[in-house]
């Protein structure tokens, strides 16, 4: 079973981010359950959202405590100390920054070659004129896994999103995939 | 076929299915979505029903009352407070054997205010006459949903649909949304016999005397004892559909010649399933899924307890100064049989707790005693209570809360 725990801010589309991953999996024939854990839900506050993917049906509705994947929205999240907190030994992390790699970590011990980053505020502002940086860091997140094709996303976004909406997050997920090296985390994600 | 959608979506689809006529309710978390998917449907003409936004859940409550009094198939849905504010007109719904749907995606009562599950809200209004079925999981509380209907209908009872809230209501799954003309098969157009016709006027709901109360509530509780027939014969012609049951009154998982059980009500069901599966070297355990609370099927429970010595009773509420509400309905259904089992009453998860497979190990560890103890909030963290709550001992450890068994 593959687990990701996914880090944002509300009005990040942190939720949205992890209903898009599952349903994307699902399409392509996985098990997959994905559940937001709220805090107080009011933007800006911090927020966590969970997908676990299996090729058996998943019958637990505990929280991801061991993820093998962090996706994080928002760069200064990572000053967060628990932010990491029960990520797996070799378990990787897709952040949001401007900035390199090279930059982290900060506070916390993150081994920063597990670690990779994405300009996707960035990227997203270029294509959606929204600092929404969920998709795009989606589409990355496939990239380095190759857990499931590119179209799967394409797929999943089709039956949120539709006419502008769509096709400019279509735009910035092909954008996003762009700058990422392919299947640097593939080995992982057979694990 | 599977679809990837969130538990109130799919709640909302499964509704419309079910084609009620006269749809009320007051937004409330963790209910929220499936109003709002439904409002959706309707305004996107997919769903053909009068949809009425009310001020509170008093009128949604009171509204659906009067649409199915008048022959109406009408659903609701609520949670927590709004559960509570309900509560005058749930007992009405029942008194008057008017049938209905209700989902209530649980979640804890204030104060402290919690917005999380557990399942204080339905257990709140356990004796209101309402028929309570727990779902476990999406796939069961899509099933149940157009169950209820049937069963409703066919006793002239509400049905309470439980489904945890954010567990169940916010989890995007795998679920099944069955055909219409499965649904319409199985569920024929509601047809109240006692219907309001202004040709033939009558009254209902007027003052009983002393001479007939006792008598009305004697009705009232045997309906619901008959009922679960109709809860048993409803799934089995369900499961003859779409081949899938939705746990009958109650079902049982796991090794005939297993001597523990864990009874439980909703979702903690699967967590703990994965959990056995993964902790091998703890004894071989039983997993009673409880879906019918009300009618509690005393039978059915007592059948499922045989050749247990130890049975663990999960409670998601409780009754402060007593303890488990289920567990001491299992106690009694349990008492003067020859071989009843040790019973161990702990909460869980109260309150949006997470609740993860670990627990498994812990129940298994917490029955390891001369004499069952007393209730506990097993998950609670001692450390972090005052001194004067027994924030220094455990309270899972208390030697004081040694239960004296008579």
């Amino acid at each position: 079973m593959i687990e990701v725990r996914i880090h944002g801010r509300g009005g990040q589309g942190n939720v949205v981010a992890a209903y898009l991953l599952a349903t994307a999996a699902i399409n392509e024939g996985w098990h997959a359950q994905a559940f937001p854990a709220f805090g107080a839900e009011r933007r800006g506050a911090p927020v966590v959202a969970f997908v676990r993917l299996n090729h058996t049906p998943i019958k637990r509705r505990s929280q991801v405590l061991a993820p093998d994947y962090l996706i994080i929205q928002d760069e200064a999240l990572m000053n967060v100390p628990s932010i990491t907190d029960g990520l797996k030994s070799g378990g990787n992390i897709l952040l949001n920054a401007a900035n390199s790699r090279d930059q982290y970590p900060t506070e916390n011990n993150v081994d920063n070659s597990n670690l990779i980053t994405l300009p996707a505020t960035h990227l997203a502002q270029q294509y959606l004129g929204r600092p929404v940086p969920n998709t795009a860091l989606l589409s990355a997140f496939l990239k380095l896994t190759d857990l499931l094709p590119h179209s799967s996303l394409i797929q999943s976004l089709e039956e949120r999103f539709t006419g502008a909406v769509l096709e400019k997050n279509i735009a910035l997920i092909e954008a996003a995939a762009e700058t990422i090296p392919a299947n640097l985390w593939k080995q992982n994600a057979n694990a | 076929m599977l679809k990837a959608l969130e538990g109130s979506q799919a709640i909302a689809q499964t509704v419309a299915l079910c084609r009620p006529q006269v749809v009320a309710a007051y937004p409330i978390t963790p209910q929220t979505h499936i109003v709002e998917n439904i409002a959706k449907l309707v305004a996107d003409g997919k769903m053909d029903c009068e949809l009425v936004s009310v001020e509170s859940e008093f009128s949604a409550a009171s509204l659906v009352l009067g649409a199915a009094s008048a022959g109406s198939r009408t659903y609701t849905a609520s949670a927590s407070q709004g559960i509570l504010l309900m509560s005058e007109v749930l007992y009405n719904i029942a008194g008057l054997r008017v049938p209905m749907v209700l989902t209530c995606a649980n979640r804890a009562i204030s104060a402290p205010l919690s917005i999380w599950n557990d399942q204080q809200d339905s257990m709140a209004v356990r004796d209101a006459g309402w028929i309570q079925l727990y779902c476990a999981d999406n796939q069961e509380a899509v099933d149940t949903t157009i169950q209820a209907y049937r069963i409703a209908e066919a006793t002239e009872l509400p049905v309470m649909v439980c489904m945890d809230g954010f567990t169940l209501t916010h989890t995007l799954e795998p679920i099944d949304i069955p055909e219409q003309d499965m649904v319409d098969s199985y569920l024929p157009p509601f047809n109240f016999k006692r219907a309001l016709d202004p040709a033939n006027p009558t009254s209902v709901g007027t003052l009983v005397s002393p001479d007939f109360y006792s008598e009305a509530r004697h009705s009232h509780h045997h309906a619901l004892l008959d009922a679960a027939d109709e809860i048993i014969a409803a799934d089995n012609d369900w499961k003859q559909l779409s081949g899938r049951s939705a746990g009958g009154l109650l079902s049982v998982d796991g090794p005939d010649d297993a001597r523990i059980g864990i009874l439980t009500l909703g979702s903690v069901f699967g967590t703990l399933s994965e959990a056995r599966d993964e902790y091998t070297e703890l004894p071989p355990t039983k997993l009673i899924k409880l879906r019918s609370y009300r009618p509690f099927p005393v039978d059915a429970l007592r059948h499922a307890c045989a050749g247990l010595t130890e049975l663990i009773v999960l409670e998601r509420a409780i009754s402060p100064g007593y303890g488990g509400i289920v567990s001491a309905e299992v106690q009694m259904a349990l008492s003067g049989k020859p071989d009843m089992p040790r019973i161990h009453s702990f909460a869980v998860g109260l309150g949006g707790r997470d609740i993860p497979l670990d627990i498994y190990r812990k129940l298994h560890a917490a029955i390891k005693v001369p004499e069952p103890r007393a209730f506990s909030i097993i998950d609670v963290e001692p450390e972090k209570l005052p001194v004067e709550d027994h924030g220094i001992e455990s309270a899972n450890t208390d030697s004081n809360q040694q239960r004296s068994i008579s």
